[in-house]
């Protein structure tokens, strides 16, 4: 996304960077700690405990981790094509629906069967929701962040009108579906694995931790590897070259914005028919946003992406292990993190290349004289 | 150079408006401007001529306050003074006129002229002033405009007027003009032209930037050439010659021919019919053009910057629609197809804009040499695209094209303008193209890429194909084509031989005669 | 007469609840009249809100409050403005940014301070701006009829709701007929023309985003000290984005904005005032439909298809010297 590249060697621009941008921000989050009176090295140590001390706690990290590939793959598809997609959590919300309605009409067959229409309902229904602003923005130039901040808002009015007046369970407190039956839902991993003799603890994790890194995986091929990627890509860093390539913009476009839709959609598997095993309201609980976090720290790169959705996942998981022992730093501490690194990772990503650029040049002219 | 005080007794010689002392300017490795001493006399018109690149925006820059000077002194009127910033130069009576406009499209033209110069914190009295001033200025000078248009909705020649009307409310003495023919018709420059004269018979000083001979020749009383950012050759305009002038600005005489036999014309591949293009808000760019080119000749378009050859360059290659008219190439039909569609006829392009449009700089170098074959059956392996093949093709460019440095995986935007091209115009040859577009072989490109360009130009013309050829540079044109045709307003204005004198290929851009 | 009372009645809320947007709005709008694209007005309208109510709550003083609120809003626009102008990072990552942050510290800290759930303690009297009764008010009010007009629509809102009002007109005065506002609109469409003329880009920008950041701290300040007897978390419920919205919708200008935003305010008090309650000839309208009208006349609007929503030339794009 930015342009000032080439005067760091590539090693240092993909690790050293976003390393140091991570340190402010993680600086300036120990400062916070500080303010209310508690002590950032010991919230660490708690924190990493939590996370990844014991295997319950890597469970858990894992299936906050697998919530953020998918939404941090969205948002990064979409940035290769030159579009900001700030939409990954309406589609998400959009794709439960999917989730749940095959999930309820095929209520009571054993998962492996329902997980293909499972996951090509959540793909659908997350495209179907990005394509609008994705159309709207290729044929009728509507600006695209806009409009996808628009669909979340809608996105999640329609669900409360949904689950309250069509899909809610009867005479239930909070609006939100029937349970699945008990083999409808994806298992935890912990009961695959216990037959085999490994137990990892009672977490949430479940297959859709692997559905998680097979998207990663088909991300690389597309964007580096295919002819589709190619286009998104030349797009994305020079529309009028595109055009000039016989490439169709308005197609790029929405085609990129159903891929990322459709992969910010496969969130919904792993809630609703993994962990839930319901449709209820907020189930995405701000992992759309998270998206964009993980996206620019993994620099829109599926590894990188990969790597930055389990940071994230520790410090969600980690962060929670956190205020139960320390009341004072609630979860929202993640949130204030997460708001730093976008910061400092996005938007004052420059902050440390001047200094950097100096410092390799003033040694490569010393490693030369 | 020491400054005595004059004793009054002796002649009281005005002091130059404008006096630039040892001015040297580095950006990173480039050595933009090189121990400059350069004398701008009071009430002259001044003009700085060079080829692109050759260091005259950083200096006018550096003038202006956009730029610092690394060494060197600037003196205003006799008195040395430190330019900081636009509003020190507008401080010391120095008006610039851009090359790109610096202008609000969305505001009116009073608005744009009394911007920065408000006086009150109250618009309504500076508004008055504009509108008196913008009466006075149109009487004096020849300059009008209607105060109340919408800027965006005015042509480029009278926003041009806004820009010396924004420099001359600013009470500016001295005018910096950069480049400002490139965008105007032979009869809006002329028009210019007076309006200079005019402020110089009041007393202001002009400076002019440009590349073209003809315009230093028209209108300035002293050129100044510039050639790889240092001042060359000063001299009076009436003491010296085009030709001296052109020889100092590249160095050696001018632009060595490349041998080429005579040639042999076979069928028509491209012919181009009755030819319409109007831009989104229905003006027309292309109007009516009708020519054809045959196997084995390269056709050339002569013309001013922006006179519709940029537009029908990308109409015939798809980028546009044409609102009217025909293109065929060899039998078919390509007029309002697609790029890729025209492409898999048989047609390559390589265009004016390297940056903006033949190439993607943020890629690696391999990577752009299929961009507008990315669909080519040799490219693909199964769903994927086959690297490898077209990293083959990438090294075989490579070494076919003496691309420096050879390492394919670099990233695009790293390698010299001349390299850059070489990649594009290497893709766009070596798929040996029935007919070949170019728009602009060698802009920015340095000499010996020239000459290398040249020569396979030549080379793909000798064997049986198509070239339509569009070039800023009349040199160019003139030394490849074997037909000349002359575009102005949209309109082919006539046809003649390459070696039909410049003047009168001058001419006939400017619309003047057939 | 029933009915223009209980209309009273709606459009009375309606004014209430279209004060936050407005002034969010404008702070939108001079922000990106100036070019900075500005996303993180929720952030901002949040982090002031928190800080209003947890300052009212000290000390006691709504003004103190109102300080408090404008002081932390602007800090937050400063960042954002070093982002987005200083630094030329991107400016939707940072308003992102800026909203994440915000939500996070303000529960954060309001948990960490006075641990009743991220809320700040109850304020009242003095603590809170209190409704002001224009003259003629009883009188109205007893007249009943059209004089409920006045004393629920016009009448008896604390001074936050007549500021808003005010800086409609202020600044459609200030950005039309000003020399600051002229330079502000100018850097907003070309900031080369203002950097040419001698002008300070950066000087306009961080002008216009230190006033967006006022006028979020009174949006703030109204939904937590006015409206509200204090902070509560994620108390803007998405209100920043609403302005958005109505800022795209009243095409960057001010007193469309305002329209705009007593539009929008409408829709919500109406949604309110039915609960199920069956509309003549449609029938019974959930309510969610007046909750989405704002978001989807923004998304057809911006799709060209009632007018077109043309932004600020340059807004969002930094400003570089070369180009």
């Amino acid at each position: 996304m930015s342009g000032s590249r080439g005067e760091l060697p590539p090693l240092v621009d993909y690790l050293v960077v976003p390393a140091v941008n991570l340190t402010l921000a993680f600086l300036v989050s120990g400062l916070v700690v500080l303010a209310i009176g508690e002590n950032p090295l010991a919230a660490v140590r708690i924190m990493l405990s939590g996370a990844l001390g014991y295997a319950e706690g890597v469970g858990y990290t894992l299936y906050y981790t697998t919530n953020f590939i998918f939404t941090g793959l969205a948002v990064a598809v979409a940035f290769h094509a030159g579009l900001f997609n700030i939409g990954a959590e309406g589609q998400a919300t959009m794709a439960g629906l999917g989730v749940a309605v095959v999930c309820l009409a095929f209520d009571g067959a054993p998962w492996w069967l329902v997980l293909p229409f499972a996951v090509a309902a959540a793909a659908l229904f997350g495209a179907g929701w990005a394509f609008v602003p994705g159309w709207a923005q290729a044929r009728r130039g509507s600006h695209i962040v806009i409009t996808t901040i628009m669909f979340n808002f809608i996105a999640a009015t329609v669900m409360v009108y949904l689950l309250v007046n069509v899909l809610g369970k009867p005479g239930a407190m909070n609006p939100e579906t029937r349970t699945f039956a008990e083999a409808t839902r994806l298992p935890p991993i912990r009961d695959m694995l216990l037959p085999l003799g490994f137990d990892v603890g009672t977490s949430p994790l479940n297959p859709s931790f692997f559905l998680a890194c097979l998207a990663a995986l088909l991300v690389w091929l597309l964007i580096w590897h295919s002819r589709l990627g190619y286009e998104m890509r030349v797009f994305g860093f020079n529309p009028t070259a595109a055009v000039y390539a016989g490439i169709d913009p308005a197609r790029v476009v929405m085609i990129a914005m159903m891929i990322s839709g459709a992969l910010a959609g496969l969130l919904a598997v792993n809630e609703v028919m993994g962990v839930q095993n319901r449709l209820l309201l907020e189930f995405v609980g701000g992992a759309g946003f998270v998206g964009i976090a993980v996206a620019l720290m993994g620099r829109a790169h599926p590894l990188g992406i990969v790597l930055a959705a389990f940071l994230f996942g520790v410090l969600y998981q980690g962060g929670a292990e956190l205020s139960f022992e320390r009341p004072k730093i609630s979860r929202d501490m993640v949130v204030v993190i997460q708001g730093l690194v976008i910061l400092f990772a996005g938007a004052l990503e420059h902050l440390a290349r001047p200094p950097l650029v100096r410092l390799f040049r003033r040694t490569r002219l010393a490693a030369e004289a | 150079m020491p400054i005595a005080p004059i004793p009054d007794a002796q002649v009281p010689a005005l002091p130059p408006a404008i006096e630039l002392v040892g001015i040297d300017k580095r950006f990173g490795g480039v050595h933009a401007n090189r121990d400059i001493h350069l004398t701008v006399d009071k009430g002259s018109i001044h003009g700085i001529v060079g080829e692109n690149g050759a260091g005259k925006s950083t200096l006018m820059s550096i003038l202006y306050g956009f730029y610092q000077a690394d060494h060197g002194r600037i003196l205003v009127d006799g008195r040395e003074v430190r330019i900081r910033s636009s509003a020190d130069a507008i401080g010391l009576g120095i008006g610039m006129v851009h090359q790109q406009f610096m202008l609000v499209e969305t505001f009116t033209v009073l608005e744009n002229v009394i911007l920065g110069a408000e006086g009150a914190p109250r618009l309504a009295a500076a508004e008055s002033r504009a509108r008196g001033l913008i009466e006075r200025l149109a009487r004096d000078y020849g300059l009008t405009v209607d105060p109340d248009r919408i800027v965006g909705e005015l042509s480029v020649g009278e926003q041009q007027r806004v820009e010396i009307l924004k420099a001359l409310f600013r009470g500016a003495e001295t005018l910096i003009l950069d480049e400002p023919t490139a965008v105007l018709t032979p009869a809006e420059a002329d028009h210019l032209f007076r309006i200079l004269r005019r402020l110089q018979a009041e007393g202001k000083t002009v400076v002019i930037i440009t590349h073209k001979l003809r315009e230093i020749m028209a209108v300035t009383d002293t050129v100044s050439v510039m050639r790889r950012g240092e001042v060359v050759a000063t001299w009076p305009t009436a003491a010296t010659t085009v030709e001296r002038i052109a020889e100092a600005m590249v160095g050696r005489r001018v632009l060595l021919h490349v041998p080429k036999a005579s040639s042999v014309p076979g069928r028509t591949l491209l012919a181009v019919e009755g030819l319409d293009v109007r831009d989104g808000r229905g003006a027309r760019l292309v109007e009516g053009v009708t020519f054809d080119v045959r196997a084995g000749e390269i056709v050339g378009i002569a013309g001013v910057a922006g006179n519709g050859q940029s537009e029908l360059l990308e109409t015939i290659a798809g980028i546009r629609r044409p609102s009217a008219g025909s293109i065929r190439l060899g039998a078919e039909a390509i007029g309002g197809l697609d790029p890729a569609a025209i492409r898999a006829l048989g047609l390559a392009h390589v265009p004016e804009d390297r940056h903006r449009m033949g190439l993607v700089l943020a890629l690696e170098a391999w990577e752009n040499v299929m961009l507008g074959y990315q669909d080519d059956p040799a490219y693909q392996a199964g769903v994927l695209i086959d690297g490898r093949a077209v990293r083959a093709a990438a090294t075989d460019r490579f070494r076919g094209y003496d691309v420096r440095p050879p390492d394919i995986r670099l990233r695009t935007g790293l390698f010299s303008g001349g390299n850059q091209q070489k990649i594009v115009i290497g893709r766009e040859m070596e798929r040996d193209p029935d007919v070949l577009l170019v728009g602009q072989p060698t802009r920015g490109v340095d000499i010996g890429a020239i000459e290398f360009i040249h020569r396979r130009l030549i080379a793909l013309r000798d064997r049986g194909k198509a070239i339509l050829l569009v070039s800023a540079e009349l040199d160019e044109i003139r030394s490849l084509a074997d037909r000349v045709l002359c575009m102005c307003g949209g309109r082919i204005v006539g046809e003649c031989r390459p070696e039909t004198p410049e003047a009168d290929i001058g001419l006939m851009m400017a619309g003047v005669a057939a | 007469m029933e009915f223009v009372e209980s209309a009273a009645l709606v459009l009375g809320s309606a004014v209430r609840l279209s004060v936050p947007l407005l002034l969010a709005c404008l702070a939108g709008l001079w922000s990106e009249r100036s070019g900075v694209v500005d996303i993180g007005l929720e952030g901002k309208m949040l982090a002031a809100a928190f800080a209003a109510g947890a300052a009212a709550a000290v000390t006691g003083s709504a003004w103190l409050g109102l300080l408090a609120a404008i002081l932390t809003a602007i800090a937050f626009s400063l960042v954002h403005g070093f982002a987005s102008i200083s630094q030329r990072g991107n400016q939707i990552v940072s308003g992102v940014a800026i909203n994440f942050v915000a939500a996070g510290l303000t529960a954060l800290l309001g948990q960490a301070w006075f641990a009743q759930g991220g809320r700040t303690p109850p304020v009242q009297g003095d603590a809170r701006f209190q409704p002001i009764d224009l003259p003629g008010e009883v009188a109205a009010r007893a007249a009943g009829g059209f004089g409920r007009l006045w004393s629920e629509v016009v009448s008896g809102h604390n001074i936050l709701v007549y500021l808003a009002f005010l800086a409609v007109p202020v600044t459609w005065y200030a950005l039309g007929r000003t020399r600051f506002g002229l330079r502000l609109r100018a850097v907003g469409e070309n900031p080369h023309a203002v950097d040419t003329a001698g002008i300070s880009v950066a000087g306009l920008r961080y002008a216009a985003v230190v006033i967006a950041g006022l006028l979020c701290g009174l949006a703030g300040t109204y939904l937590a000290i006015a409206q509200s007897a204090g902070f509560i978390r994620d108390m803007t419920a998405g209100k920043g984005f609403i302005a958005l919205a109505a800022l795209v919708f009243a095409k960057w200008r001010p007193v469309p904005a305002m329209l705009t935003c007593l539009l929008f305010g409408l829709l919500d008090a109406v949604a309110i005032r039915l609960q199920g309650t069956p509309l003549p000839v449609v029938g019974p309208v959930p309510v969610q439909v007046f909750q989405a009208l704002p978001y989807v006349l923004t998304v057809v609007l911006l799709a060209g298809f009632i007018g077109r929503a043309i932004p600020p030339r340059a807004s969002g794009v930094p400003y570089t010297k070369d180009r």
